[in-house]
Parts: C-alpha cells; structure tokens; sequence
C-alpha cells in the first residue's frame, strides 16, 4: 500500500496532473494568442507608426525647421513659433474658432436636448419625427449642402428672397464680416440631429420607476426635470459636449466652400483649420503647418482636459 | 350628492382629455412645423435642380412649377469630364475605404477584444486616444511621406491608412460589439479544431453583421463626404471626387450657374440619402451606442 502510494506520488513528477495539463494547454493558448495578436493587430500596429504616432513626432520636428518640400528640411529652432505670435491672421483665426465653437455647441446642443425631450414623452410617431430631424447631420458636412448654404446666404439668395416678401430688403450675409460665421454656426446648428439621438438614448436608460416616485412624493413636472433627468442626463451631456466641441474646432469644409477658400470677408471665416490649409497647402510652409498643428493638438487637448476636469463638478455617475 | 359628482367628475375627465389631445395637437404640430423648417433647404434645393437659374433666383416656394431638366443634363456635361467621372473616382475611394476598414478593423477588434496578449491594455489605451485625433495634426506629415512614396495624386493616401486600422473609431465599435458575443461559441469551435483564424471567419465575422453594417455604412458616408483629405492629396482634376467637382462649379464660372449646380448637387446627396434610408436602423443603433455624426 504504501509502496503503491509513494509509486503514485513519485509519478506524479513525469506524468503531467490535471492541473499540470490545463497550465501548459493554458500556456499553449497563450503562445496561439500572441501569434494571432501579431497577425491580427499587425496592420493596426504598421498604422500606428506610419499614419499616426510617427507623424505626430515627425511633424514636432518639422515644426522646428523651415521646410517647403522641395529643400530638405532645415533646422530653424523656435523661429516658427516666434513668427506664430506675431501673426495676426493666426491669432484672429483662433478667435474665429473659439467664437464658432462656443456660440455654436451650446445652441447646437441645447436645441438637442428640447427636441429629445419633447419626443421622449411618448410622443406617436417619433421614428419619423427622429429620422427628420436627424438626416442634415448626415447631409450637413458635405460640399453640395455648403453650396446651399452659399446661395441661401448670397446677395440673390433665398433668405434674400423670402424677407423681401415681407418688404426687407437684405444684403449678401455671406460677403458682410459681422454675418458670414453666423451663417456657418447656423449650418452647424441644424445639425442637432446626432447629439439628439444620443439625448433620447440616454432619456430612455432614466427609469420610469424614479418619475413615479417623485410623483407619489408630490414632486411637481419641473422639480422632476431638475432633480431626476437633468442629474441622470449630465454624463450623457457631458460626452456630447466634449464630442461635439472637438468636432467643431475640427470644421472645415462649410468655411471654405462658402468663403471660396479664402477665409473672407476680412478673415471673418479664416477657421484655425482653414489657415493651417493655407500655410500647408496653399504656401507649402510644412513647418509652419506643422507648429500650427501641434498648437491645435495641444488647444483641443487642453479644452478636453478643462472639460474632464470640471465634470468632477456637475457630472453624476450614479451612487 | 351622488347624482351631482357623477355627472361632474365625468364632466372633468372629459375636458381633462380634451386638454390632452389638445396638447398632443400642439406638439405634434410644432414638431411637424420645426421639421418642415428643417428640411425647408433641401426641399428647396431639390424642386431649383428643375428651375432655370433666374427663377432659383426670385421663387422661393416649394411647388415643382417648371421643369427644367436640362440643368441635369447640362450640369452633367458642364465640366471638364461628364458627371459619371467623378461619380465613378468617388465610388472607388469609397468602396475601397468600405472593404479596407470592415478588414482591417475587424480584425484588431478581434484582438482587443478575444486575445490575451502582452502590452494589451496600453495598446487598448492608445487606440481609444487615437479617436479623438484630429486629422489636422497629421495632414502635414503623412503628406511628406505619401509625397516621398509618389502617391499624391493617387487614391492611396485614401485607402491604404483605412488598410491599416487607422479609423480606430470602428474599432472600438467592433471591440463592443464583439465583447457582447459568448464565449462559448469560441470553447466550441475550438474544442472542433479551429485556430484563431478559423474562430474569426467562421464565428465572429458571421455574428458582427450588425456591427459591420454599421461601419460600412458611416464610412461610406463619410468618405463619400469628405472633402478635407480629398483636397489635399488631389489636385489633378483627372482624378477629382464629386465634392472636388462640385467645387468647380463655382470657381469656373464667374456668374454661377444655380440650376445646373443643384441638379448635380442633388445627384451628390443621392447616394447619402439612399443609404440613410436604406440603413436607417444601424445608423440610429450606432450614433446611441457610440456617439457618432
């Protein structure tokens, strides 16, 4: 018995136990995965040094340096940057930006959040009343909507043609400096749809169960607004804003189409991306471009930071 | 007493619901006004692709009055080569960048989310940063380098960084997506003899349908929509897309040509509404999940 017994446990050290075979098959799958991963995240990782990462570093370097592409780089130390806080078309550009993305975000978002609010309350319907509202988000970034735009807002254009019904007489909104980037925060406005859908999403995941309770406690239509869907909205406020805001600083096709390329009248549509297309592409100044992007990098990640930040204050996740 | 409520609590309920369906009334009938407000522009957009220029000019109404079909048929052939040119150099870009991003997406969600790997989490990390970068910041660099390899004026700039899982934003769909599906199914096809690939092809591809719809869908949307990426790396008008020619409409012709422009305008949004309607489901299922335009 026991010679048998000390046979089994002296055993046990070549022939594999239970245990010991799922450790290596485990082992096995591991060496598999890491085989696969390399044949299965390959392409993202070659992505991520050529298109992505390496120009992130390569571009600080040409930021340095004077390069038009036909000379090899050269290195110019801080001069780009210097020559970034002298320039006045950079620094209205930014303006421009910074007005388009605060004026047009918030309304933007707050004409999301009535509209889902609205159509939440069980509203008969709301699939139609949803697409509707929701198609110019698809529609609203491409070439042949900015040429509407264009028309609409032109001196012969149709908000002309409709005032002058009422016997006003318009000018060209699109050639004025103190109208054009209204006409462009009015194009990213009616694009609500997308931030609304994702508004209702959120309406829906609030349960029913909270409204009956404030109701049974006496809680009157508004004091259930604020004190239940506004609180249990807030993380799905939040990640529109950050969203939409660094779609904004982003938006580029609608002020070159309706400025022509330009930027005018007298810069009043010059978006930071738009100047940086001119310095790129239009002056072939890479180095410049380059500083101008990481300037733009460091703008939206900062505005994303500040946001992250101060939801620590207004955003509620739950208990 | 009982007589007298009676009639009086009826009464009560009865305006209350009258007070109801008044109120629906008003909603529905704002909602209806607000969207008619909405699509006001492209209603109109759509009945001046028939209109000559001058009338586009004074007839803001809704009301197919003419029928000016030349503008579709002028607009088609305005110009340097006919409409379908473009069309077709859109259609390339765009079913390109479809296939290149349903592959190669769905192939690094596969191994964020089913492989066990070293560096995981980082990676993981840096490709959920990588969704928010702006193409901006990296336009200048990535033209240096598709210059030096010869591929400015050419749809590989295009194409090749979607081959490469560089639209993260599908992967982290995907990732989703896939994380959502037993694992079971794995154990099973395993225990029957498939390896990683076979697991892939055979189980998940089959099961992310819904997932895959959704990114061919929005990538066809917004490559078809792009303008930013297309603008920079071409500039031979042999290979302009229709944003590019669209564009041309304005700088060819000092007094532009309204009619013709909007006719061809209403064939570029075509494509984007029949997906719309076509895909409506995965469109409305992607934003609320994700978040997207």
């Amino acid at each position: 018995m026991i010679g048998l017994r000390e046979r089994t446990r002296a055993g046990s050290d070549n022939v594999p136990s239970a245990a010991d075979t799922q450790r290596t098959r485990r082992r096995w799958r591991g060496r598999q995965d890491t085989l696969a991963a390399g044949l299965f995240l390959g392409p993202w990782f070659i992505g991520l040094i050529f298109i992505t990462l390496g120009p992130i570093l390569a571009s600080l370097y040409f930021s340095f340096t004077d390069y038009s592409l036909l000379s090899p780089p050269e290195w110019i130390g801080l001069e780009n940057y210097q020559r970034m806080l002298e320039d006045e078309r950079l620094h209205s550009s930014l303006g421009v930006t910074v007005v388009y993305v605060l004026v047009s975000v918030p309304l933007q978002l707050a004409l999301a959040l009535a509209l889902a609010l609205v159509l939440d309350r069980g509203v008969r319907g709301l699939p139609l009343y949803r697409s509707v509202y929701y198609l110019p988000s698809l529609l609203g970034s491409s070439v042949a909507i900015a040429l509407l735009w264009q028309q609409m807002f032109g001196a012969e254009g149709l908000l002309n043609v409709v005032l002058s019904l009422f016997g006003v007489t318009g000018e060209s909104w699109i050639s004025h400096p103190d109208y054009a980037l209204s006409t462009i925060i009015g194009l990213n406005v009616w694009t609500f749809g997308a931030p609304m859908v994702i508004f209702l999403a959120g309406l829906r995941q609030i349960p029913a169960m909270y409204y009956e309770a404030a109701a049974v406690d006496g809680a009157g239509p508004v004091r259930r607004f604020f004190q239940i869907t506004v609180p249990l909205l807030t993380p799905i406020i939040f990640f529109n804003l950050v969203l939409q805001m660094i779609n904004a600083f982003q938006s580029f096709t609608q002020a070159f189409i309706v400025s022509g390329g330009t930027g005018g009248p007298s810069d009043s549509t010059l978006f930071y991306t738009l100047y940086l297309y001119q310095r790129g592409f239009g002056a072939f100044d890479m180095g410049y471009a380059s500083a101008m992007a990481w300037l733009l990098l460091v703008i939206i990640g900062g505005f994303t930071a500040v946001h992250f930040i101060a939801s620590k204050y207004w955003v509620f996740y739950g208990d | 007493m009982v007589t007298e409520t009676q009639p009086r609590g009826a009464a009560m309920r009865a305006a209350r619901r009258r007070r109801e369906h008044v109120r629906r009334l008003l909603t529905h009938l704002g909602l209806i006004a607000f969207g008619a407000l909405m699509l006001y522009p492209l209603l109109w957009m759509l009945v001046s692709s028939i209109r000559a220029t001058e009338q586009i000019l004074r007839d803001p109404s809704l009301l197919p009055n003419s029928f000016v079909w030349q503008n579709y048929t002028e607009g088609w052939v305005a110009l340097e080569h006919p409409f379908h040119h473009y069309l077709l150099n859109s259609g390339i870009v765009v079913a390109g960048s479809v296939v290149a991003n349903l592959l190669a997406c769905s192939m690094a969600a596969y191994a964020f989310a089913r492989l066990e790997f070293r560096g995981k989490r980082l990676f993981f990390a840096i490709m959920l940063a990588t969704i928010m970068l702006p193409v901006h910041v990296v336009i200048v660099p990535q033209y240096i380098l598709f210059s030096q390899l010869d591929w400015i004026n050419t749809f590989y700039p295009l194409i090749v960084p979607k081959l490469l899982a560089t639209d993260s934003f599908f992967i982290f769909l995907m990732v989703q997506f896939i994380r959502g599906l037993p694992r079971d199914l794995d154990e099973a096809a395993r225990i029957d003899g498939c390896g990683h690939i076979g697991i892939f092809v055979r189980i998940i591809l089959p099961l992310s349908v819904p997932a895959l719809a959704t990114t061919a869908i929005f990538t066809f949307i917004w490559t078809w929509n792009d303008f930013f990426t297309q603008l920079v790396f071409l500039t031979d008008p042999d290979l302009y897309t229709v944003p590019l020619a669209l564009r041309t409409f304005v700088d060819s012709t000092s007094q532009t040509s309204w009619g013709p422009l909007f006719a061809m305008s209403i064939v570029a949004l075509g494509p984007i509404f029949g997906f719309f309607l076509a895909g409506q489901r995965y469109l409305v299922k992607g934003i609320a999940t994700t978040g997207i335009k």
